[in-house]
């Protein structure tokens, strides 16, 4: 890819600046997007954003300056060293990394940017087909994008990078009504520079439409505490929230209670328990290869044997602590600066089987499947798309979808066995202060809790 | 430029064309583990374009200030798969006089900024030392212009202005979250009010109390019923939902569905609140709204494509986020306050609860009008006095249920993040299930 501004120019914006550290980041996105809403498209269109940022450190603070015309380059970086200088305190060393200088190329599967928009609501129409030839379905919802986005930074340092990358995301939703009870199943579904997924969904849409019928039909858990079996995709949104929050250094850095307990060598789970993020994973939603501060991708353990060996971070919040980044420093667009985010979190496979897994549970619940999730990091609750009884060691009715709710420490505790097979959720988008959706991806196999809180909604 | 845009799509074909350019030039002060962090300065402008060529609405948008002819391409070429236009345009009007801009806001320097957040944390950590505050102060001016070719025209200027502020105590592995703010067309000051706002939470919160189980008597602060009551509810409200047959309030225009002390108006002519303004974004005169009124249901929200789906008239509700098209959203919110001070509540009670915040409370049947989540700031009311803070509980219930059979609404109604204004709702009883 071309850069979005001249490599000279850019660096001749960066430099001789009474700064400490100065960098320069742009970008560039096409976003296309169709809305269905019950039978009706609601919303078809191109949406083209343009704009970049400069973030200078000065001392102990940060002077920060977005815009959507990039001349003037010179004066925007000044405007941000005048901004760190007016906060002063404490100085801040960001750790150090080798400048980098690289075009990372772009390699697609199915690459959906030649395909004319026909293409795409032709396929959107047969999947609301789908949907809406399923009896006793009251409504349905579509959204498909994607999104190429093509980025340009440059650092004080001598870090100059290009990065591309495609977001192919869609959630289908189709809602059965009986009398005046209503009940709905969803699919959110993405990748990472391939398009091809979502050409063939058919059958799992088939099997949506199906599911959301089926639920009318269907009792509520008994409210109460329960041995829970998460599948893949419900544990990785489990990990996501209940832990990787927690394992985001700028939450801990600067709050000495917050240290205390986010102790490196605590024993957070079983042995049997490890959990790794890296955007160095590659092919997946959260992957690419340099973070927003130029820092090399890497995976980083989090957990291992159940103790907290590592956690994420920026280049500051490294420096501050004492310990290596990780390349987890984000932002959503041109319109934000980078805070450390997870990329691609993934609880390792263990070795039992499903079967192994739920055959001494009396009477469980199988949860399955995304509808929402969010944490205090110290309480989570989380919300099933659908959910099964176990009864003695086997799946047994269909069940209302169920929320479940609790300590995010004790439930960790509580993870008592990790099935041998590995899924991952790639639908998902983060949210944090303000910047969402953040693409992300959580893989998990099928996990065991010992006791979990479940609620009938 | 947007008469320019809108020559460009006639010359390609488009019978209707319309054109919404917003720019904005905001300097959010940031603070971090209690200091101030970050100053930031962002300028953001942009161009949305909605065309109607043979009968079908395309949609276009572009931050890139050469990206016009782009932009009209982009929109000619989605109009074919477009949903049916069921509108024209409208011509200009006259429009009502809403104030939401004072020149006052820019002059507010950012070392005054920086100022008034500093203070407010370093009230709050008299309260209570070892809390952790982050907060932002943010400025904030915006200009709307929008044009299409009915001859309809409009241009406004708004200012707003925010303070907000968090706090988190954490001892072991237990963790408060406390925190409140504001938001205004004007200055703000003056933030004695949220600092007694957070203080009282960290006072109420100081011990922690067993939270009851089964049904008990929830009051919702003005805090709680922004967080977990109003997006159920305003739901419900939106005309989309209505014409699709998927609101609980479908066929209920003109039917008592909630306590007669109930009035909800949607206004966007308050002075002063960031949502209001003279008219929505596709140029429809602004309004007071009764979405009930003495517990009738008295109107719903529509913009333009949905009122002409509907064979309803436009109420001036159309919203648009980002550089998205305009679609259905509620602007200032207003509940209409009762009599009752929260004093009297709380003695009103033997065993319940107070509720500030719900964590996760949107994940269930919105649509339904169910809400439910995990007591993230609460507090247990016994006999008639509120005794610690209440973990581990989650609060569940229907809302348009839950306003037909309410105890009484609070007498001291208040802003909650600029757009809603609330009182404190007292409801006799809602399901609490915790561990105990």
């Amino acid at each position: 890819m071309a850069s979005l501004l001249p490599r000279e120019q850019l660096e001749e914006a960066l430099r001789g600046h009474d700064a400490d550290y100065v960098e320069a980041r742009l970008d560039d996105t096409v976003t296309n997007r169709v809305v269905y809403r019950g039978r009706d498209l609601e919303e078809i269109g191109r949406t083209r954003s343009f704009g970049g940022n400069v973030r200078a450190l000065v001392g102990g603070g940060w002077g920060f300056v977005s815009f959507n015309d990039p001349s003037d380059l010179r004066i925007r970086v000044e405007q941000a060293v005048s901004q760190a200088r007016m906060v002063g305190g404490e100085p801040v060393r960001l750790a150090g990394v080798k400048p980098v200088v690289d075009a990372v190329p772009l390699t697609v599967g199915k690459d959906p940017r030649p395909l004319p928009l026909a293409a795409k609501k032709g396929l959107l129409d047969q999947y609301n087909e789908i949907v809406w030839s399923t009896p006793r379905i009251a409504s349905s919802n579509i959204v498909y994008s994607d999104a190429h986005k093509r980025v340009t930074f440059a650092s004080s340092e001598g870090s100059f990078l290009q990065q591309e990358r495609i977001d192919v995301v869609a959630r289908i939703a189709a809602t059965g009504r009986k009398d005046g009870d209503v009940q709905q199943a969803s699919l959110s579904l993405g990748a990472l520079n391939d398009y091809a997924w979502f050409e063939s969904l058919h059958d799992q849409v088939r099997g949506l439409a199906k599911r959301a019928v089926e639920l009318l039909d269907a009792t509520y858990v008994k409210g109460g505490t329960y041995p829970v079996v998460l599948d893949p995709v419900l544990a990785g949104v489990f990990c996501h929230e209940a832990f990787g929050h927690l394992s985001e250094s700028d939450h801990i850095y600067e709050n000495e209670r917050l240290k205390e307990l986010m102790v490196l060598g605590r024993r957070f789970g079983q042995p049997i328990l490890n959990i790794v993020d890296g955007a160095a994973i590659p092919g997946l939603r959260g992957s690419y290869a340099y973070d927003d501060e130029g820092v090399a991708a890497r995976r980083t353990d989090l957990i291992r044997d159940g103790v907290l060996v590592g956690r994420l971070h920026s280049r500051e919040t490294a420096g501050k602590m004492g310990e290596s980044p990780s390349g987890n420093a984000r932002a959503l667009d041109y319109r934000f600066p980078p805070i450390v985010r997870m990329t691609n979190t993934v609880i390792e496979p263990g070795d039992l089987t499903f079967e192994q897994l739920i055959a001494d549970i009396k009477e469980g619940v199988y949860a399955r499947n995304w509808f929402g999730g969010t944490t205090s990091m110290e309480m989570f609750t989380f919300s099933a798309g659908e959910a099964f009884m176990i009864r003695n060691g086997r799946v047994a009715e269909l069940v209302r979808p169920v929320k479940l709710s609790g300590n995010v420490f004790t439930t960790l505790m509580n993870i008592d066995a990790i099935g041998d097979d590995l899924g991952y959720n790639q639908g998902g988008g983060c949210g944090k202060q303000g910047q969402m959706p953040l693409p992300v991806s959580n893989g998990s196999p099928h996990i065991r809790i010992r006791e979990c809180v479940v609620g009938e909604r | 430029m947007t008469e320019h845009t809108i020559n460009l799509a006639r010359r390609g074909g488009a019978e209707q064309a319309e054109v919404f350019a917003a720019e904005t030039e905001e300097t959010p002060v940031l603070f971090e583990a209690n200091r101030l962090k970050q100053v930031n300065r962002r300028q953001t402008s942009g161009l949305a374009l909605r065309v109607v060529k043979d009968g079908r609405i395309g949609f276009a948008a572009t931050t890139r200030a050469d990206g016009v002819d782009e932009l009209v391409a982009a929109a000619l070429e989605a109009a074919p798969f477009g949903p049916e236009a069921k509108f024209d345009f409208p011509p200009s009007d006259t429009y009502p006089s809403v104030d939401v801009f004072d020149p006052a806001v820019d002059e507010v320097s950012v070392d005054r900024m920086a100022h008034l957040g500093q203070s407010l944390i370093d009230a709050l950590r008299r309260e209570e030392a070892e809390l952790v505050c982050e907060g932002r102060v943010r400025k904030a001016v915006q200009t709307v212009t929008c044009l299409n070719s009915s001859g309809g025209r409009f241009s406004y200027r708004r200012s707003v202005f925010t303070v907000s502020v968090g706090g988190t105590l954490v001892r072991g592995t237990d963790m408060l979250f406390v925190g409140d703010g504001d938001s205004s067309c004007r200055p703000l000051l003056d933030t004695k009010a949220i600092e007694e706002s957070v203080a009282r939470q960290l006072r109420y919160a100081r011990t922690t109390a067993a939270a009851p189980s089964g049904e008990v008597p929830v009051i919702f602060t003005p805090l709680g019923v922004a967080g977990a009551l109003v997006a159920p509810l305003v739901m419900a409200f939106s005309g989309r939902t209505v014409y699709q047959g998927q609101s609980p309030l479908v066929g209920c225009l003109g039917k008592e569905m909630y306590d007669r002390r109930c009035s909800l108006w949607d206004d966007a002519t308050v002075p002063f609140r960031p949502p209001s303004r003279i008219c929505d974004d596709e140029g429809v005169s602004s309004r007071r709204l009764a979405l009930v009124e003495d517990g009738v249901v008295r109107s719903f929200l529509y913009d333009l494509q949905t009122a002409g789906l509907a064979g309803a008239t436009s109420t001036g509700s159309a919203g648009r986020s980002g550089s998205g098209p305009p679609a259905v959203s509620p602007s200032c919110l207003v509940v209409a306050e009762g009599d009752t001070p929260l004093a009297d509540m709380l003695k009103d009670v033997k065993e319940g609860l107070l509720v500030e915040e719900l964590m996760g409370a949107g994940q269930g049947n919105v649509l339904g009008g169910d809400f439910s989540g995990n007591v993230l700031l609460g507090y247990k009311i016994e006999r008639g006095e509120v005794v610690g803070r209440v973990k581990d509980a989650v609060v569940a219930g229907n809302v348009h249920r839950a306003l037909r059979d309410l105890v009484a609404i609070g007498s001291e109604a208040r802003w909650v993040g600029g757009a809603l204004y609330t009182p404190p709702l007292y409801f006799p009883r809602l399901s609490v299930a915790s561990k105990s």
